[in-house]
């Protein structure tokens, strides 16, 4: 069993519509590369020039924050969930 | 569009990058996730909206609608707002400061929370936009108000809460017919399902893809308190922080202001207030950092409880170019800070409202905010919302027979222990 990416609406264009993507990687970090891999581009999106997740991403492993975690050294096990969230407002 | 149909909104441009978007329900840069804003043609607006046809209209946040991000006219709370600005001089003498208002929002109009202000844009916009229904991620008072006003404009609402919510807040959103989520888990939690949900049911949601209408009513709060203390705005206002969106708000309506003519530029400071069991930004701002750490929130006060606020880094920002602070509080600061208010200026506040009263007291106290100074404490929602928060901590009624002997007997008693 893989895991899988959950992605979000903003990010879509690039992935051809695909909402759920599977991946291999063994970390998050490993999990961009390959994200990037098979759809070019999409890492800029996430990670900003000093090799940092943007600070308007949220990433979840199985609904917790990364930075609650290892941030992108987070390992990733199978049957794991991702997703990719933009940071929203109050309520 | 047509210029006709965008009112005074030129475009949505994202805070980070500067790219431009159109005024539909979006939120997020496509490029770097950041968030969009409405800019507008402030040119026009100045031309426009002079202090004698604000003073023309009713009063009500509408009476500075070129400001706000609708197209026509509002059609979703058009009575919200203009809250009285009370001079506290009372509270001033408990605090040290020579001069101190409260700006009311707990006796906002119909919900009784700031949220009605960003509430009635959202809704405004969303039906403008051809929505039919709306949605939101809540602590508890949006979902009131987003409740409330969906049911008198005949909008479908779905609201979503932590499942650990006051009572009265759940409620306050269950009477209006609304579809009430319980979610298990707090509010940063509901907030990322709500964001899953958002792009998948073609919903307007108005903190997540109506939020840059939304979160731009929250300007009104400061076009109100300039305008209540003759066109000028305080040397300091003190708002809570949860998302830190009121504050950078409350901010950008001062240089509104001044960018449209209608006050003076004195610099005014806004300072942030949150809780100690949920501080991310204001640990970050005492730490002199610019950005903050998520936490996992454990407060009294629930409305603020957001681990993972999503104006941060602007709020910081605000604070660091204004030469401002922030404070936090503990929960028993808190409901003594309730109760404070309460006893010196008859307002009945909610926790956020103890939050705001307690980090202004120790700013004052501190120096930051100079007790030869002029200052403004938001108060954003009512205390009749939360009162498990203050459920004894302000006392029993004392009980007695219908006799006026025993009444006799009570007061006799009270004089002694209070010789």
């Amino acid at each position: 069993m893989s895991k899988k990416v959950r992605i979000p609406t903003p990010l879509r264009k690039l992935t051809n519509n695909e909402e759920l993507v599977e991946i291999n990687a063994a970390n998050i970090g490993d999990a961009i590369t390959e994200l990037q891999a098979r759809f070019p581009g999409i890492a800029e999106r996430l990670i900003d020039e000093k090799g940092e997740v943007r600070r308007f991403v949220n990433v979840y492993v199985n609904e917790e924050d990364i930075r609650f975690l290892q941030n992108r050294a987070t390992p990733l096990k199978d049957g794991d969930e991702i997703s990719i969230i933009p940071a929203i407002a109050g309520g | 569009m047509s210029e006709k149909h965008q009112g005074y909104m030129k475009a949505l441009k994202c805070r980070e990058c500067g790219r431009e978007y159109p005024l539909e329900a979006t939120h997020v840069c496509e490029f770097d996730f950041g968030p969009l804003e409405v800019a507008y043609d402030y040119d026009r607006i100045k031309k426009s909206l002079t202090r004698e046809i604000i003073a023309s209209r009713p009063k009500t946040m509408w009476r500075y609608r070129e400001l706000l991000p609708i197209a026509g006219e509002p059609t979703v709370g058009p009575l919200v707002g203009f809250t009285p600005l009370v001079k506290a001089d009372r509270l001033a003498k408990a605090l040290g400061i020579r001069e101190l208002y409260v700006k009311n929002d707990a006796v906002n109009y119909p919900t009784l929370s700031f949220k009605d202000r960003v509430v009635s844009v959202a809704l405004s916009r969303a039906k403008e936009l051809g929505f039919k229904t709306v949605a939101c991620a809540s602590t508890g008072n949006l979902a009131n108000s987003v409740a409330a006003n969906a049911a008198s404009a005949g909008l479908k609402s779905y609201v979503f809460i932590p499942s650990d919510l006051e009572q009265g807040k759940i409620l306050n959103s269950l009477i209006y017919g609304s579809n009430v989520i319980a979610i298990k888990g707090h509010y940063d939690e509901v907030n990322r399902l709500c964001a899953e949900i958002a792009g998948k049911f073609g919903w307007a949601f108005v903190n997540v893809n109506m939020r840059p209408y939304y979160a731009e009513g929250s300007k009104s709060m400061a076009y109100e308190i300039a305008e209540q203390l003759g066109w000028r705005a305080p040397d300091h206002t003190i708002a809570p922080m949860a998302s830190g969106s009121l504050l950078t708000k409350i901010h950008k309506g001062y240089q509104e202001l001044v960018k449209v003519g209608l006050i003076a530029d004195t610099q005014p400071k806004v300072y942030g207030a949150q809780a100690t069991g949920c501080s991310p930004i204001s640990t970050a701002q005492k730490a002199g950092l610019d950005f903050f750490k998520p936490v996992k929130p454990d407060t009294i006060a629930k409305s603020l409880a957001i681990g993972t606020p999503a104006d941060g880094f602007y709020a910081l920002k605000v604070m660091r170019e204004t030469n401002a602070a922030a404070d936090d509080v503990t929960d028993d600061e808190i409901r003594d800070a309730i109760k404070l208010l309460a006893e010196t200026e008859g307002i009945f506040a909610e926790t956020a409202g103890g939050v705001t009263v307690g980090v202004a007291k120790k700013l004052i106290a501190s120096g930051k905010i100079p007790k030869d100074s002029s200052a403004v404490i938001c108060v954003t929602g009512n205390g009749l919302k939360t009162l498990d928060a203050v459920d004894g901590y302000c006392g029993k009624p004392r009980e007695i027979k219908p006799s006026l002997r025993e009444f006799e007997a009570l007061l006799a008693h009270e004089e002694k222990v209070n010789a």
